[in-house]
């Protein structure tokens, strides 16, 4: 066991784990942040993507150590009372079916637009290719991103 | 205002897009343990003895073996040959065994390597040619979980006068459904309280009839909640009784709730995947190139268990013809044993194994013949006033050919296939258009409906809204939006006044399991049955005249609960007349009405790699009434990738009946790459027996991709293709053998 402190959607916050544990963890049982998904564990599948100092992980592959004194942001970070219009563009697409998949697509696709104002189809697709979707056949994903406009 | 036919929001897509919606993994219960499963090493054999290595406290950890069940042994479902645990025999890789649970999920991992089982093995079975052979029989008295037959006309003497007769054989491969949610479920059961779950799942009555006699209790005693589901597509809809059993189990010795939730890698090798199919198919022509006799043999590998197998193959068998029509008809189907992990449901439940082989049968017929596919297939397409291969006379009007015509002209069929041929000649790439056409019939099978009898619920509340009760679940394809927009429209009222109540044994009626596209069409007709049934209520009341506004009618709920008391109004399942059906003969009306498409796709391959990749796919379908077409198109669009992973990427890998490639690294299904624009066009003819008119849509685009894939790839190859998935591999050693 370790003490170590992170910055988690603009909270600072300490935690005790033993520092191999996984951030996707650490997230879920320590902090209940529930939204983040674990989909495979072994990095295939993006359903556990957070932003980690500005850069998209999949966090089920971090452990702890790597994130003392980091910043997280996770899906539960993006809405304030009303949704972002990333949020609101998944939801006016059908970006979001059973959901499980959403909240790490919703945090590859906030990855996506913070680096670049306008994408294209093809940059989307590539940005989007770490995330797996067994429901949607992905467009309405691209199109909720293409769609968003210049802020996640 | 009107909800049917708007593209209403999804109800509950907010908590999904702020991670809030409570999957089962989310949940946490004060003093719960977690349980895992220990299973079989081998296909086959007999458990003599578990052994229990030092290394851990056992003390510390709840074992259950089959001796601690306190009811029956079996997962109840159709017949009762499969058992929760192991109690002597095994009959498939990954069966189930022993129980442990902790408290700590961290330990359990090292206490699995340290359970030793002592099996005597026994001579498997893997292959359907091994069953056939009965050689060993492993089970019934021939490998045979079930088997229909079809005869109509005289297909021996039709075959004798034919012009030409054409035969081929067709394959198809098992496919992970790969929910991105693996499966999962908490338990609380003990003798005082009975059992509750909740869990992921899609058929909440099915884990109840079958937690009945898993622990001998009267019906009341069980309760089972879904959570908020990551994705089935059949495959939580019969898996989830054994792994609710599982964990039931445990919490009823450790008195403690229970999670078991699978990782990735056992709910890959463990769970149930898509039936792998044979077909032979023979065919006879007169010499316009008129179908005068169609002879098929169509076989499915089952696995170990009978589970749903028999109405897997029955859809299937009903299929088989697909939307073409012969006066002389022999079919013959089987559902075979093998001892591999029970094969199950998987959207289309059959029908995509046998659309697959006539599909590319007609394809190869039409090339034998020298005849545009196209043509060829309209003249022998099925028409109004003609008996399907079910024996199911077709009384509705049907618009077959407009829905192919659509197809044609908006993928620009006709000039490609002839622009192709040419680019192709000095390219390594080769380009090629395919088209495959189908038909999908919605709901139960037979007098599967009228059996069920189902049941659906709308209650009022003290604040003048409306509940909706069903045991019908959303998975993602939009349950609760559709039957929200049914209900609105049928109480004229608004949407937003709509609430869809989770569903939950103790406080929703029976409307059936979520399969076989039957919540819009069966159900979402029984809740609009039932919201004119309370409304009825308030007009009888006279708290409400024929004609109202919306703010009239949620006063005169609150005052009719004020001053009456609870309103509802349910409505059941009743055969239309026009549904008639003979079991005994197995023909007749199979479905109520079915769904018709024709799905084109253009694909490229690249002879050096072998690589085939779909550049562009049109999916055109008449579905009665499109009730939400944001949804509608999603439903189709996602279904058409998973089609294209069943064509050319889906391989599951067998070893000693296991699965070998367990893992999403290994086993590809299709990424953001790999899926094309999808184009979807919907006809509609509104059918009076669905809610809202609606037609099942949501298994249609498994059944189109991998014929019109396959049809494409022959046309830029000029090579016939009879399996899938057809991989890089598979592909280069049938090119290699063409070549020698
Ligand atoms: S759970 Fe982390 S990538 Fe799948
Ligand atoms: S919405 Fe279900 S996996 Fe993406």
């Amino acid at each position: 066991m370790k003490k170590m402190s992170l910055t988690v959607n603009g909270k600072k916050l300490t935690v005790s784990c033993h520092p191999f544990s996984r951030l996707l963890d650490v997230l879920r049982e320590e902090l209940q942040l529930t939204g983040t998904k674990e989909g495979c564990g072994e990095g295939e599948c993006g359903a556990c993507s957070v932003m980690l100092d500005g850069k998209l992980v999949n966090s089920c592959l971090v452990p702890l150590l790597q994130v003392e004194g980091k910043k997280i942001l996770t899906v539960e970070g993006l809405a304030n009372k009303s949704l972002t219009p990333l949020q609101n563009s998944f939801m006016k697409c059908g970006g979001a079916q059973c959901g499980i998949c959403t909240p790490g697509m919703l945090m590859a696709g906030y990855a996506l637009i913070k680096k670049k104002k306008k994408l294209s189809k093809q940059e989307i697709r590539e940005g989007l290719g770490g995330n797996l979707c067994r429901c949607t056949g992905y467009s309405p994903i691209i199109k909720s991103v293409q769609n968003c406009g210049t802020k996640p | 205002m009107t909800w049917v036919g708007k593209s209403a929001l999804r109800k509950e897509g907010d908590s999904k897009l702020r991670g809030q919606a409570k999957y089962i993994d989310d949940i946490s219960l004060s003093g719960m343990m977690h349980g895992i499963t220990v299973r079989s090493p081998i296909a086959r054999g007999l458990l003599k003895k578990i052994e229990y290595l030092p290394g851990v406290n056992w003390d510390e950890f709840i074992t259950v073996t089959a001796k601690d069940i306190p009811g029956n042994n079996y997962v109840a479902l159709i017949k009762k040959d499969q058992p929760y645990l192991v109690d002597e025999k095994i009959n498939h890789p990954e069966e189930p065994i022993l129980l442990l649970a902790h408290s700590n999920k961290h330990i359990l991992e090292k206490a699995r390597s340290l359970i030793k089982f002592h099996i005597e093995s026994l001579p498997p079975v893997f292959t359907l040619e091994e069953a056939i052979k009965q050689d060993p029989i492993i089970w019934g008295t021939n490998n045979t979980f079930k088997s229909y037959a079809i005869d109509r006309g005289d297909v021996e003497s039709a075959f004798k006068d034919a012009h030409i007769l054409l035969e081929g054989t067709y394959e198809t491969g098992a496919q992970e459904q790969l929910y991105i949610e693996p499966n999962g479920v908490i338990a609380i059961a003990n003798e005082k309280e009975g059992v509750t779950i909740w869990g992921s799942m899609q058929c909440p009555y099915y884990v109840h009839k079958a937690l009945v006699p898993l622990f001998n209790l009267p019906p009341e005693k069980i309760r089972v909640v879904q959570a908020e589901t990551g994705g089935g597509f059949g495959g939580k809809e019969e898996y989830p009784s054994v792994i609710s059993g599982h964990a039931a189990l445990l919490s009823w010795k450790a008195k403690r709730p229970v999670k078991i939730i699978y990782d990735r890698m056992e709910d890959m090798v463990a769970t149930t995947k898509r039936h792998p199919s044979k077909t032979r198919i023979k065919t006879a022509f007169d010499k316009n190139h008129k179908l005068i006799a169609l002879d098929i043999d169509f076989t499915i590998d089952g696995g170990a268990y009978a589970t749903l197998s028999s109405v897997v193959l029955s859809r299937g068998t009903l299929h088989a013809s697909g939307p073409y029509f012969s006066s002389n008809i022999k079919i013959r189907s089987r559902a075979l044993a093998t001892n591999t992990p029970p094969h199950g449901a998987f959207r289309g439940f059959g029908a995509p194994q046998s659309l697959f082989a006539i599909e590319k049968h007609m394809e190869f017929c039409a090339r034998e013949l020298k005849l545009d596919p196209v043509k060829f297939r309209k003249l022998n397409f099925i028409k109004h006033g003609e008996i399907l291969g079910c024996g199911q006379l077709v009384k509705e009007k049907i618009k077959l050919n407009s829905v192919v015509e659509k197809a044609l002209i908006e993928s620009d069929f006709h000039k490609k296939r002839k622009a192709f041929v040419k680019t192709n000649k000095n390219s390594p790439i080769k380009k090629g258009i395919g088209l495959a056409v189908f038909m999908h019939g919605a709901g139960f099978t037979g007098s599967g409906e009228t059996f069920l009898a189902s049941i659906a619920a709308v209650k009022a509340t003290p604040e003048g809204k409306i509940e909706i009760l069903t045991s019908n679940t959303e998975i993602g394809q939009g349950t609760n939006t559709i039957f929200s927009q049914m209900a609105a429209d049928a109480l004229n009222i608004d949407f937003s006044d709509i609430e869809v109540v989770q569903p939950d044994t103790a406080h929703v009626p029976n409307s059936g399991p979520t399969v076989a596209s039957r919540t819009c069409m069966i159900v979402g007709k029984l809740v609009e049955q039932a919201s004119k049934d309370l409304k009825q209520k308030l007009i009888s009341a006279q708290l409400l005249k024929e004609k109202y506004t919306r703010k009239e009618f949620i006063s005169a709920c609150k005052k009719y609960i004020k001053e009456i008391g609870e309103l509802k109004g349910s409505s059941q399942y009743k055969a239309p007349s026009h549904i008639v059906w003979d079991e005994q003969k197995y023909q007749g009306d199979a479905y109520g009405t079915y769904a018709w498409a024709a799905y084109v796709a253009e694909t490229s391959t690249d002879t050096r790699t072998f690589e085939t990749t779909v550049d562009k796919f049109w999916a055109v379908q008449e579905v009665g009434k499109v009730i939400n077409p944001l949804l509608a198109k999603g439903q189709i669009i996602g279904g058409v990738a998973q089609g294209i992973g069943y064509a050319l990427y889906e391989e599951v890998i067998w070893k000693e009946g296991r699965m070998a490639n367990n893992k999403m690294s290994n086993y590809i299904m299709p990424t953001t790459l790999d899926v094309p624009e999808i184009e979807v066009h919907f006809l509609e003819l509104p059918y009076s027996y669905g809610g809202g008119g609606s037609k099942g849509l949501g298994e249609l685009p498994l059944d189109g991709p991998s014929p019109a894939i396959l049809n494409a790839m022959e046309h830029a190859l000029k090579i016939t293709l009879r399996q899938i998935p057809m991989t890089p591999e598979k592909l280069m050693a049938q090119m290699e053998e063409i070549n020698k």
